[in-house]
């Protein structure tokens, strides 16, 4: 089943959001809108170069994925907690996820590890818990926050 | 602490940027020359790291360099040509040799520049570049791993009030500040209300109360240089009415005039906005225009009034 999943993902998501399959799903903070179509693949808003007409500086003829996103989520169908987490500073990817599910990701906690100096902390040479973020998310024993989206 | 670092912290008066031109041959003589001309007119220069996406001498070997001829450099870091191991190196190399104010960018595409057939890499984006060079200078590269004697840094990035969506540019200069921007450069503008829509913003989400914000004025010559910039560099729109007021201004010295009187304006405007800490300025003139623009205006090292003596004078008389 692990093995299959990654396709029905991609099967779903490809059609509706053009997923790209980073294994690290943001659409929910990102008013639905896949951020990873991007063509700079910016996780954090929109760069300077959108046209006046709110087009890619890339590609002309494609509006900005992060004007849509904004639209996007101030829609009343949006929950208003994803629409809290749109201002979110969202982490590099972790490219080792490329091609993986996202839904296995989500549940066993893994697209949200990151990088012991993203949360600011330097790492002892010989800690006794290298990398301690990480371990309890190794061994689920229940869904985490956050499951529902 | 650096100098920029410091005149921002005092906040006496607004400090002065500007930007270094591109440097492709003429050994370091080539970067003596431009770093003579700037000098004395300005608080601190950018060094650019390939700009529109043109290869130049690089962005660390220029600041070293500018540094050694005595002016502060700002070095640009783009997101553009280079992954996260790398840039972390670029910065913390160029911080042995004293640079300290860092200027996180996404950059324009490969599209906008002279190698479209390049690989882009993206492999952070600015606000999360912002967040890492932050950390570089509490101690610590992205992995966690522990760096002895971090350098001083200053962080800053860029933003552009003048691009959709507008209503979100204030929510993005506030992550950048959140993520540990200490200035925004903000990008080259000609629309007045939405800078000052940008500014008011800003100061109410508190975004000034740690960041600076320098927005950009340009020199330009010629209503032909409007039109480019409207046309062809990526994020920046010229109102039409602005770009036939200078073509309509007479003969070429006199269009050259109107153009000036043109930036003029919209830097007065831009100081006179609450929350903004100084100014940063693009010449495309090289005809003396920066300096008669820092006269004008009555800023920079060489032009501003001594708040120190000006202050002493209204109680010493």
């Amino acid at each position: 089943m692990p093995k299959l999943l990654p396709l029905l993902e991609h099967a779903v998501k490809k059609p509706v959001w053009d997923c790209r399959m980073c294994g690290q799903c943001v659409l929910h903070s990102t008013g639905m809108t896949c951020p990873m179509t991007c063509p700079k693949t910016l996780r954090n808003g929109p760069c300077g170069g959108v046209r006046e007409d709110g087009h890619c500086e890339v590609k002309p003829e494609m509006r900005c994925i992060w004007v849509k996103a904004e639209e996007r989520s101030h829609s009343p169908l949006n929950p208003h907690h994803w629409e809290e987490e749109f201002n979110e500073l969202r982490p590099p990817v972790d490219n080792r996820l490329q091609g993986t599910s996202s839904w296995i990701n989500l549940i066993n906690g893994r697209d949200r590890r990151t990088p012991a100096g993203w949360d600011g902390a330097a790492r002892e040479r010989h800690s006794a818990v290298p990398g301690a973020s990480m371990v309890e998310v190794d061994e689920p024993t229940t869904l985490p926050e956050g499951f529902h989206s | 602490m650096s100098r920029l670092a410091t005149l921002i912290d005092e906040g006496n008066r607004p400090v002065v940027t500007a930007e270094f031109p591109s440097i492709d041959g003429g050994g370091l003589a080539a970067v003596e020359k431009a770093a003579d001309e700037l000098r004395p007119f300005v608080d601190a220069v950018n060094a650019t790291d390939n700009p529109a996406a043109h290869a130049h001498a690089s962005n660390t070997s220029i600041a070293i360099a500018m540094s050694q001829f005595g002016l502060e450099p700002i070095m640009q870091v783009v997101c553009r040509d280079k992954n996260r191991i790398a840039m972390q190196a670029d910065i913390i190399g160029a911080s042995l040799f004293g640079i300290q104010n860092i200027a996180c960018l996404t950059g324009d595409d490969v599209t906008a520049g002279d190698e479209p057939e390049a690989r882009r890499v993206f492999d952070l984006d600015s606000t999360q570049l912002v967040k890492v060079a932050s950390g570089l200078a509490e101690g610590h590269y992205l992995s966690g791993r522990a760096i002895k004697q971090p350098p001083a840094l200053f962080v800053g990035a860029v933003e552009n009030p003048f691009a959709p969506p507008l209503d979100y540019r204030v929510m993005r200069a506030l992550k950048k500040a959140e993520a540990g921007a200490r200035f925004l450069q903000l990008q080259i503008g000609y629309y007045p209300e939405r800078l000052e829509n940008f500014v008011a913003g800003c100061v109410e989400h508190g975004v000034t109360r740690t960041t600076a914000l320098i927005p950009t004025v340009v020199l330009t010559k010629s209503a032909k240089a409007l039109s480019f910039m409207d046309e062809s560099v990526p994020g920046i729109s010229i109102p039409a009415e602005m770009i036939a007021r200078v073509a309509g201004a007479g003969d070429k010295d006199a269009i050259a005039e109107e153009s000036y009187q043109l930036t003029l304006e919209l830097s007065r405007h831009a100081l006179s906005l609450p929350g903004v800490s100084g100014i940063h300025l693009t010449d495309f003139r090289h005809d003396g225009s920066l300096e008669r623009l820092v006269r004008d205006l009555r800023i920079g090292p060489a032009f501003a009034p001594d708040p120190v003596a000006s202050a002493s004078g209204t109680t010493s008389v």
